[in-house]
This record gives C-alpha cells, structure tokens and sequence, in this order.
C-alpha cells in the first residue's frame, strides 16, 4: 500500500487522470493532474463547465477513482482503498457541498444534519448537541423543524453546510457552493466558508467557474481546461488583505 | 448505521410511498393468507381424522395374543433358525404383568361371543362385544342416542343402530327397555367333579341336569389330567341405554364388530364360552382361562413401539396399526406440502410485487442513494435500508396475513358448519391455527420479503454515486 508521510499536504493528486469510454470516444475528463493542497488551505478550483474541476473533486472526495494515478489523503491512497475504506474516509474526514444542496426533501434541518452522524454511528445522547452547535455555526439554529422547502436557497446551501460540518472533518469539498444562488446570498456563502476556514483550520476545495468569487475568498486558485492543469498560483490578492486583516 | 437508526429510516422511507408500499404489503398479506388458511385447513383436516382414529382406538392399542395362536391356518411354520422361546399362557397373570408396564393406560380382554337376545318374545342372534369404561370418555360414544353405561357393572346394553333397527323399526323408542341375553357359560371342572355337577343342553336349548351320569360330548370337556370345564346355559336381563349411529371404533383392536354392547366387566363376569375355549381343551390348558386376545392401550401413539417391543419379549405375539400411522402421517405430510404450494403461489406474486416496489424505489430515490454514499454510508448501508425496508414490508404483511388467513378459516368453518347442519352431520373444526403456524408464517413472509429484496438492495448498493448525484 502506497502512503504518504508529508502531513504538510492534505491532499495530494500525483498524475491523476480520469478516462470516459463513451461509445469509439474516449473522454479525457481529467488529464495528468498533479497538485499538492497545504493543510488549512482554500484552494479553487477554476474552470468551464466540462474542464474536469467537479470529476477533480468527487476523486478527492473518494466518490470516483482515477484511471490511473494516485491521490494521497490522510496519509493512503485513495486508489487502493477498499469500497468499505473510501466510505469511512467520506464520512469521518471529508464534508461535501452541492451546487443544488442534496438535502433530503422529506427530512427537517435537524434530521438532514443528523444524517452523517447516524452514519457515523455517534450515540444519539451526543447527536441533538452536535447538530445544534454546526446549525449554530451556520446561524440556522431557529430553523431545526423546518423542511428544506420551506427554506430559501442560501438556508438551504448553509444547512448543507451544517452537514458537512458535524462529523468535523478535516477536508470540506464544494462543488459549486454559488451556483443556484443569486450574487448576494453566494457572497454570503463564501463569507461563511472562509469563516470556517478561519475558525476550524479547516482544507477546503472548492470547485467554481466564477472568477471574481475565487479571487475574492481562496488562498489558491487552480485552473482546468479540458481536463488539464492550466494555471496554478497563489492568490495575492487574498494573501495582501490577509496581511492587512 | 445502528440496526435502530436503519429501522427508523426504513419505516421513515416506506411511510413516504404510503399508497404504493400499503399495496404491496397488503400483497404480502394476502399471500400470506392463502399460505395459512390451505395450511390451516390441512392441518384442521389431519387433526379431524387423527380425533376420529384416536378415538376409534386403532392406533393407541397393541393387540396381544398367545404366540401359539398367530401360525397356523394353513400357513408354513416361520423359517427362521432362532431357538422358539415357550410362549406363555395369555392368562390373567400375563395381563396384570402387562398393566405394570411404562405408559400403558390399560389392558382388556378382547370378549366377543355370538350369541342370543331374547325381545318382545322373539330371538335375535347378536354379536357381544365388550366395552371398557374408558371408552365413556374417548368420545368413541360422542353421537350415541341415549347414554353411556351407567357404570362399569351395570347390567346395561348399547346397541348397533342396525341391530337395534332389527328389533324395533323405531330404535329410539328401544331405550329404557329390557331385553334377555342368552348365553353359554363356561365352568370349571375339576378331575374329581362330579358327573352330578354337570349340565347339559338339551335339544331346545334349555338347562337340564345330566342326572344320567351319561357323559355328553356337547356339554362337558375333559383333557388326558382329567381338568375341563363345563357348558351352563344363563341369560342375564339387560336394560338398553343407548343406541350408536354409526359403530363405534370399528375394526381392529375396537370393539366395533358387536351389535350388542355390554360392559366390559359384566362380559368378564359372564364366563361366556368363546371360540378359544375348545383350543384351551385340546391344548391341555385346563379350566385355566386364558384370553384370546389382550387389547393393550397406551398413552400416546408414539409409545406403541416400543410397548410392542417390551410385550414380544415377554413372549407373546403382537399387532398394531404403527405402519398404517406412518402412512396416514406420510398421506398429511404430502397432503400439507401440496396445500402450501398451492398457497404460495400467491405469496410468489406478492414477492414480485416487492421486487417491483423497490425497484421502482431505486429509480425514485437514485439521488438519496447518491447522497447517503456522499455522506460515507458504505455499499452495505445501502443494501441494508432496502433489505430492511423489504423486511418491514414482509413483517407487516405477515401479522396481516394471519389475521386474514383465520379470518378466511372461521368463514371456512362457518360454511362447512352451515352444510354439515343442512346434512344432518355433527359440526367439525376442519381449521385449525396452531401458532407453529402463526409464527412460521410470520417467519416466511419476512424470509421471502427479504429475498424479495436481495436484488433490488444490492443494485442500488451497486449504485456510482457520481452517477447517482447526477440524476435528477
């Protein structure tokens, strides 16, 4: 088994690529990635639609497997995981966010929230603590009993967000966290999501092909075209009003 | 996930299509119902006919018998080289060592002699039988006209309907009379009895001493020791109590060949001659009595064997009706299996139904199933919430099932009731429910509910969660 022992990176993609076969054709979604994600970074992942970005991160998340190449997360590869392995590593260090929230219609915010920790197994007495304090977290705490119908899309995006928060993972994945949202309400998202980094030290990967966004929030931004690595730098702007704050 | 929070999201899911999972539960039940009420109806039928042989005695009994009596009538001698063990007298010692064995609830003789009834000043020849007074309360006599004897003493008679039909055209109005049975006593002779002692039969068949001295081949036997007995006509008066339908336990090992019933106490009292008397004299037996045959009773069927086994060493000959148990068994065996295939056709439908319903589950809820994987549930939660859900499903439909199958069997029982009332014939549970039943059924319906569930629970644990997220 490959492992890697620089726990400086939280993520790291070594020549990752991911083929298609669709019918004579084949798709070249992800192509020869290499990237390296420093712990307690913001990295965005920039690109068009159908640049590879999301394919990118659903590996990272461990819901896809590369076609070849390795992608090291806690310390494993990801490629030589078991079934079994890639769903403990989704539950216990990796929290997601959908672009349409995938929150379960027929649930409250409370049981959405809970969700993760049934599947974690946390014992029921610690369960109604830790739901309300990652609803808190996302300032949704009035709104336990409500249905996700009856919640806007920006309550709905930040109750997602409550989800991917209560296992307190290491890792948070979005995939275009704004993209059903309307400018202000994504704004407002992204605030919360560079709060969480902040406050949580938390990795989070975002997907998005919003530009002024990514260069607004992310320590990072990595660009994709047709499935390859473009770009990949530092955002100065980021690190000069860190500096500032 | 805790088994506790799969069957809450089971139950959760399957509440949110009410209607559809309603209609394939309720397909579960009524399944389930045709499985219980064909097995009810073969298992009520089996314990009718098993009610009806127990109570005719044919298979709680072991019929004894001298090992001297059993060969013979033309047949070879056995071939077997095994040293032939002395076969004891079947006397009255033979019969107490019987009653002291394990499990046996009784010995009688078999007594049955022809003989004459004396009616209205007319003669009837009948055949005797008598009756233990266990048989009061066998339920042998369920259907009697009349009633039991009042005692095992009692100078009482129950006659065959036929026999009865013979002596009046209306039987019923035969109960409370009395009639006169004749019979022939056997008495004991000793070798210095004297010739005084002896009666003979003269040609109208009337009692007159021998006061000849002449010896009379009809009236007096003696062996080469001198031992014997004698032939005394008596007649005994017998009230009628009761008049039987139909024979009560009919054929072997009962007492159903006689027309005319006595208890059988006062048949032992009698000393009627019977047709082993003449055996006993030419064997040298003497005026010890023996039985002809003892009828053996035990506890349950299952004992019969080995009774059996424990009586032939004691040297005697027995016969039972064990084989034909194992066939009757064998005949319910095949008899149940066929009604349960029967009945499980329609719980094959049902399991259709379920595989139908999940499946549809999967396509409407691919996109739940993509986000509890996104969430870390493993293939295996996956397959478990389906397989739970299949199970609930199965579970439901069981308990509804049952309730609907003795539904089915008390309507059964109510229109057989209603037909046998319409025949002139006693009402019959022929359902029965035992809950071996009930909880196999239960059982069943979850076992094939979750195989029901096997395909469509592992197609959907099979799910590509990418893909699945995809869908809308």
């Amino acid at each position: 088994m490959t492992t890697t022992n620089d726990n400086s990176f939280a993520v790291r993609a070594a020549n990752v690529s991911r083929h298609y076969q669709m019918g004579a054709a084949l798709i070249r979604a992800v192509d020869d990635i290499s990237l390296e994600i420093r712990s307690g970074e913001f990295l965005a992942l920039l690109g068009s639609s159908g640049s590879g970005k999301s394919t990118l991160l659903n590996m990272m998340a461990g819901l896809d497997r590369p076609t070849s190449g390795d992608i090291f997360a806690q310390g494993r590869n990801l490629r030589e995981m078991t079934p079994l392995e890639l769903a403990r590593y989704r539950r216990e260090a990796v929290g997601m966010v959908f672009q349409s929230f995938n929150l379960l219609p027929r649930m409250t915010l409370e049981e959405n929230v809970e969700l993760p920790l049934r599947l974690a197994e946390v014992d029921r007495s610690e369960r109604a603590g830790r739901v309300r304090e990652a609803l808190e977290r996302v300032r949704l705490e009035k709104r336990l009993a409500h249905r996700p119908s009856e919640l806007s899309g920006g309550e709905q995006q930040r109750a997602a967000l409550a989800r991917a928060l209560v296992n307190r993972p290491k890792l948070l994945f979005a995939d275009e966290p704004t993209g059903n949202l309307d400018s202000a309400t994504g704004e407002e998202i992204m605030r919360l999501l560079a709060e969480i980094q902040h406050s949580l030290g938390m990795t989070i990967v975002m997907v998005t092909h919003e530009r002024p966004l990514a260069d607004r929030f992310a320590d990072r931004i990595a660009a994709l075209a047709d499935g390859k690595l473009v770009s990949d730098g530092i955002n100065e702007s980021v690190q000069r009003s860190e500096v500032q704050r | 996930m805790k088994s506790s929070d799969l069957g809450e999201l089971a139950v959760r899911n399957l509440r949110e299509s009410f209607l559809r999972n309603s209609l394939t539960t309720l397909g579960v039940a009524v399944g389930i119902a045709s499985l219980v009420a064909m097995l009810s109806l073969g298992v009520g039928l089996q314990e009718l006919a098993s009610k009806r042989l127990s109570q005719s005695g044919l298979f709680d009994t072991v019929v004894v018998m001298s090992r001297a009596n059993v060969r013979g009538f033309g047949r070879p001698p056995r071939d077997d080289s095994a040293p032939k063990q002395p076969s004891p007298p079947l006397d009255a010692a033979a019969r107490k060592e019987m009653e002291k064995l394990p499990n046996v609830v009784e010995v009688y003789p078999q007594i049955r002699f022809i003989t004459e009834a004396r009616f209205a000043d007319a003669s009837y020849s009948a055949m005797v039988a008598g009756v233990p007074d266990s048989a009061r309360t066998s339920g042998a006599f369920d259907g009697i006209d009349g009633r039991f004897f009042s005692s095992a003493t009692a100078d009482e008679a129950i006659l065959q309907v036929e026999f009865a039909k013979d002596l009046s055209p209306q039987p019923s109005t035969l109960l409370g009379k009395d009639l006169v049975l004749r019979y022939a006593e056997r008495q004991a002779l000793g070798p210095q009895a004297g010739a005084n002692d002896r009666t003979v039969l003269d040609a109208n068949g009337a009692t007159k001493p021998n006061t000849s001295g002449a010896k009379s081949n009809t009236a007096k036997t003696t062996d080469a020791a001198g031992s014997g007995f004698s032939i005394v006509p008596r007649q005994r008066k017998l009230r009628i109590v009761g008049i039987v339908e139909t024979e009560p336990a009919a054929g072997f090992g009962g007492f159903g060949s006689g027309r005319l019933l006595i208890p059988l106490k006062v048949a032992e009292t009698l000393r009627a001659a019977q047709a082993n008397d003449l055996r006993d004299i030419v064997r040298g037996s003497g005026s010890e009595s023996t039985f002809a045959s003892l009828t053996v009773r035990v506890n349950k069927p299952s004992q019969v064997e080995a009774i059996e086994t424990t009586i032939k060493s004691m040297g005697f000959s027995t016969f039972s009706l064990l084989d034909a148990t194992r066939n009757l068994r064998i005949f319910f065996a095949v008899f149940d299996l066929l009604l349960a295939i029967f009945g499980s056709l329609a719980l094959a439908v049902a399991t259709l139904g379920i595989v139908n319903t999940l499946v549809m589950a999967i396509l409407e809820r691919r996109r739940e199933i993509g986000i509890l994987k996104a969430l870390g549930a493993a293939d295996r939660d996956v397959k478990q919430l389906f397989f739970v859900e299949a199970g609930v499903m199965g579970l439901l439909g069981g308990f509804l099932g049952v309730g609907f199958g003795w539904l089915i069997g008390q309507a059964v029982t109510f229109g057989t009731n209603v037909y046998l009332k319409q025949q002139n014939l006693p009402p019959a549970h022929v359902f029965s429910v035992p809950w071996w039943l009930v909880l196999g059924a239960i059982g069943f319906g979850v076992i094939v509910s979750l195989a029901a569930g096997l395909y469509p629970a592992s197609r959907a644990a099979r799910l590509n969660p990418v893909e699945a997220l995809r869908y809308e």
